[in-house]
């Protein structure tokens, strides 16, 4: 780590310190709801959720059909929802089309399933570059997309947040629902990697 | 904007980089809960943000700057006081627009638009809170989605009002946003609350 990190570090170690302090004299800061906060986050939402959404689809159709119709009630069904996921779409990636989701605004992720987004997600170059060449930076990326393959960015600008739904990989025919979970990837339904 | 390098992928990246993300998170939440930030103002708040600090600083950064500026606006905590005690507390710019300078807005009952109408996305001079991304205005498009009724973040962001209205996912083809260069068989789709939406002529 270099002396500048450091240092900058520092700056706004001093800064949220003080904020918490001026906010903890006047009673306003309620540890209980900041644990349950980040214990959440840290332990129960994550990718793991989504990948249970997903094998799911691979192995039921008619839960595929749901989940493509009425996403929210169907990702309901697993047990999963609340704050950034009460309004959910899932998009198919096909031999013709590849999803793709991003949020040029701001870093809108769908929590429940994927949990918080990586830093690069809410990165400036990611935000700008993926809704202006999509094919190039998936390239950069390391996901190579045929170019005949329909490339379809969905910007969550609104409240709905989005779940690509990966195509299931060849060879998989004997594999049970757990071990296709296993297979899927945060990436994969960000729309940045193919399985 | 554009002209930005490659997006730098961190393998295996935790959930909270350092202590004090972790922290100003929960912070974040327990104010949330206690009634005292909503989501468009809070979004606003970054929004603010000095843009060569903003470009400079890490989301959670983002996180605190924009919190303490509300809190500084909401009459919580003073400014002087978080300078003091921090040695320095960059906040975010003051609003350029004052309540009354939000469009107003006549939300109808039932959704204007169905799937597969042709729309063009209105201009706009609006320099406060929108969820209407520059790079779609003026651009014509096909709805795909008609979503359900949300509060227009404007009048959330501005006026403190909720006034809901239909939003929907509209589709813009490569080549409607970026002229020749446009990718071949690529499309944005973006999600628009239906002031934003004119009916093409």
């Amino acid at each position: 780590m270099s002396e500048h990190h450091t240092r900058a570090v520092s700056d706004i170690e001093r800064r949220v310190e003080a904020l918490e302090e001026l906010l903890a004299e006047q009673g306003l800061v309620d540890a209980e709801v900041i644990d349950a906060a980040v214990e959440l986050f840290s332990n129960d939402l994550g990718p793991m959720n989504g990948a249970k959404v997903v094998a799911r689809a691979w192995v039921d159709e008619e839960y595929r059909q749901r989940l493509l119709d009425d996403a929210t009630p169907a990702i309901g069904e697993l047990g999963f929802g609340g704050p950034e996921g009460d309004h959910m779409v899932v998009v198919e990636n096909t031999p013709q089309v590849h999803n793709v989701v991003v949020c040029t605004l701001c870093s809108c992720y769908p929590w429940p399933v994927l949990g918080l987004p990586p830093v690069w997600y809410k990165s400036p170059p990611y935000r700008a570059r993926m809704v202006r060449e999509p094919r190039r930076l998936l390239a950069e990326m390391g996901c190579a997309v045929p170019d005949d393959m329909e490339i379809r960015v969905w910007d969550s600008s609104a409240e709905m947040r989005y779940l690509v739904l990966p195509e299931r990989p060849d060879g998989t025919d004997g594999a049970s629902e757990e071990e296709l979970a296993e297979m899927v990837t945060r990436d994969s339904m960000i729309g940045v990697a193919r399985l | 904007m554009q002209g930005f390098g490659p997006v730098e992928v961190e393998p295996d990246e935790p959930v909270f980089h350092e202590d004090w993300e972790r922290r100003i998170f929960g912070l974040m939440g327990s104010l949330m809960t206690k009634g005292l930030l909503n989501g468009p103002t809070f979004r606003h708040s970054i929004e603010r943000m000095d843009p060569a600090h903003y470009l400079t600083s890490s989301y959670y950064e983002h996180w605190m700057t924009g919190v303490a500026t509300l809190l500084v606006e909401n009459g919580v905590v003073s400014a002087e006081e978080l300078d003091r005690r921090a040695g320095g507390f960059p906040l975010s710019r003051p609003a350029t627009v004052g309540p009354d300078d939000v469009p107003t807005a006549a939300p109808g009952e039932e959704p204007r638009f169905s799937v597969n109408d042709e729309v063009r996305v209105r201009a706009s001079s609006f320099t406060g809170h929108t969820r209407c991304p520059d790079y779609v205005r003026g651009r014509r498009g096909t709805i795909v989605r008609v979503d359900d009724a949300f509060p227009i973040p404007e009048l959330e962001a501005h006026r403190d009002e909720v006034v809901r209205e239909f939003t929907y996912g509209v589709r813009f083809e490569a080549s409607e946003l970026w002229g020749d260069g446009g990718g071949d068989v690529e499309a944005v789709s973006v999600d628009l609350y239906e002031s934003y939406l004119e009916a093409q002529a």
